[in-house]
């Protein structure tokens, strides 16, 4: 049975519609942002960078989000350590309070390729080499410790030492450095329990479906001082364990043309001392973790 | 191979085909080669086209080097087949399971007689409520909330709840396959079997049972092929398949490559499955067919 009666015909309308998709699919003019890796602001002019928005600044991050990073799941508030170095740096560049927009960016957006929807994105996110390939960093913005948190009384709790959590069950979130720690650092024996969230880390904690979990040290702090009472921070990794340190910065296209004058507005606060006073401020006072040997 | 009358010609039943009906069998010849290249020519374009579009948009390289790294896919193979292990066991494990349950649960909504009616009561509930219920949310009801309970004896081993889970749901849906068999099977047959003195069980087990499977042969493959899919869903509690071990690697590097090669090992996995549904399908019209096609 034919389908088509006029197949001449209907070959001249796929042929049709295959130009029309091709042209369409031509080359789109580049954006403001999206100059050549070299096409960087010069002047880094106050309020008068290349911005997705005119005028704007975008700034990004996943929702939810946490403690003590952000407070109340609302990043726009200026409260929590990240929102504070995000409205200080947005200062920094001459954009007040009123000119930086608030936008959600779960972290598998965040490197995606193609155009970005924001200018940087802020998101507990370590700087990495090979990160590089595939998205631009601000220099570093918070000196990251990874630690270990485990329920009072349990075996893991007692860790003293690396080698001491080879035979526990650790976990950790997806995409995080936390989890890379485990498999370079501790390496044990059954292997790690990966989670979308912290979230369903912290409920695989409490129900014993994991033995300790793997976090950064202001994450662990605040996870045994308000979200679970019966856990403890068992202690931290040394920071200089051969590896470079480790930092959080903020992300920004590959392409953008303001990544140099963020990364010299972090780099000023972080002269003027305004990233140290915010550390005080919105992270828990991370020396009183003993160091795992 | 079909062979024209021409090819008879030489046989000697004096019979000479006529250059009426050589030229008709030439020109059909020609037709049929005429087809064949536009068929090709037309691939041909269709293909240089996308291929053209693709490589030429702005975004290419990038797009190259961030979903198809032959570095990192020589580094997430390993790694994907390791978790492919587990989405294997799973399915094996549920996908009889499954089968078993939902079987059960198809008898039992098609039970006869007023005192098995709390069972089939029971039976329309569950699947009523499994079959709607999203399975993202069954998964984490069970992986995460069974635990919770903090019972003795029942395991907390994120697998086997969301296995269980998967079960669950699962079962609902194949129940509703099996029952459709059963429904389809014409009252006929069944009065058949009782008035040649089976009872109403051995009726079900060698008259209604074997017709009711062998018809509903191809949506059952169709749920394994999904179920097989959905494996990866237990992931959520923190279990390595080879989808997340995918995302592992993509979210430690920011590269999407991973995926890609997840993305092509199960295709690789699904399409023997499709043939074999084809061929089982393809089978059984034969059989149904017996005495040639009309």
């Amino acid at each position: 049975m034919r389908l088509v009666n006029r197949p001449t015909r209907l070959a001249a309308w796929a042929a049709a519609a295959l130009l029309v998709t091709a042209v369409g699919c031509a080359p789109q003019d580049e954006s403001p942002g999206g100059g050549s890796a070299a096409g960087q602001d010069k002047s880094c002019d106050r309020g008068k960078l290349t911005t997705v928005a005119a005028g704007k600044l975008t700034v990004g991050t996943d929702k939810p989000a946490y403690a003590p990073w952000f407070a109340d799941d609302d990043p726009a508030n200026g409260k929590g350590f990240e929102s504070a170095v995000a409205f200080a740096v947005a200062k920094r560049l001459g954009y007040g309070k009123d000119a930086v927009r608030w936008r959600t960016v779960p972290f598998n957006n965040a490197f995606a390729p193609g155009a970005k929807t924001f200018d940087f994105d802020i998101n507990q996110i370590s700087i990495s080499a090979s990160r590089k390939q595939a998205v631009a960093f601000s220099s570093g913005y918070y000196d990251v410790r990874q630690a270990v948190v485990a329920l009072k009384g349990s075996k893991a709790a007692k860790a003293k030492s690396v080698a001491d959590l080879k035979g526990v069950k650790l976990g950790a979130q997806v995409g995080t450095t936390s989890l890379d720690v485990i498999n370079d650092t501790i390496r044990p024996g059954t292997s790690a329990a990966v989670f979308q969230k912290n979230d369903l880390a912290k409920s695989a904690l409490k129900n014993g479906q994991i033995d300790a979990l793997v976090v950064d040290l202001p994450t662990a702090f605040y996870i045994t001082s308000a979200e679970i009472k019966d856990a403890e921070v068992v202690g931290q990794f040394r920071s200089d364990g051969g590896a470079a340190k480790e930092q959080f910065g903020l992300v920004l296209d590959k392409e953008s043309r303001i990544t140099g004058c963020v990364s010299a507005a972090v780099d000023a606060l972080r002269k003027d001392g305004t990233l140290a006073a915010l550390e005080k401020k919105w992270l828990t006072d991370a020396v009183s973790a003993p160091v795992l040997k | 191979m079909t062979y024209t009358q021409s090819d008879l010609a030489t046989t000697d039943d004096g019979y000479v085909p006529s250059a009426r009906r050589l030229e008709r069998e030439r020109f059909q010849r020609t037709r049929a080669r005429r087809a064949t290249a536009l068929a090709a020519l037309s691939t041909l374009v269709t293909g240089a086209v996308l291929f053209l579009v693709i490589t030429h948009s702005p975004g290419w390289p990038r797009t190259r080097a961030t979903f198809f790294s032959a570095e990192y896919a020589r580094m997430a193979l390993p790694k994907v087949l390791e978790g492919l292990l587990l989405n294997l066991k799973l399915l094996v494990v549920c996908g009889a399971a499954v089968l078993v349950i939902g079987l059960l649960l198809a008898i039992a909504r098609t039970l006869r007689g007023p005192v098995f009616f709390p069972l089939r009561a029971l039976a329309t509930a569950y699947t009523d409520f499994f079959r709607g219920l999203p399975l993202i949310i069954c998964l984490l009801m069970v992986v995460f909330g069974v635990p919770a309970l903090r019972l003795q004896g029942v395991t907390t081993d994120p697998v086997i709840l969301g296995g269980s889970a998967l079960v669950l749901t699962y079962s609902a849906y194949v129940a509703e396959v099996f029952r459709a068999g059963i429904e389809s099977v014409h009252p006929s047959q069944r009065a058949a079997a009782r008035s040649l003195g089976l009872s109403s069980g051995q009726a079900l087990r060698h008259v209604v049972l074997p017709q009711a499977v062998r018809r509903v042969v191809p949506p059952l493959l169709n749920d394994l092929v999904s179920l097989q899919k959905d494996t990866g869903l237990v992931s959520i509690a923190g279990a390595v398949d080879a989808v997340y071990a995918a995302q592992i690697i993509a979210g430690k590097d920011f590269n999407y490559t991973p995926y890609v090669v997840a993305g092509l090992v199960f295709v690789a996995l699904t399409i023997p499955m499709t043939r074999f549904t084809d061929w089982v399908t393809a089978r059984m019209d034969r059989r149904r067919a017996q005495g040639g096609t009309v």
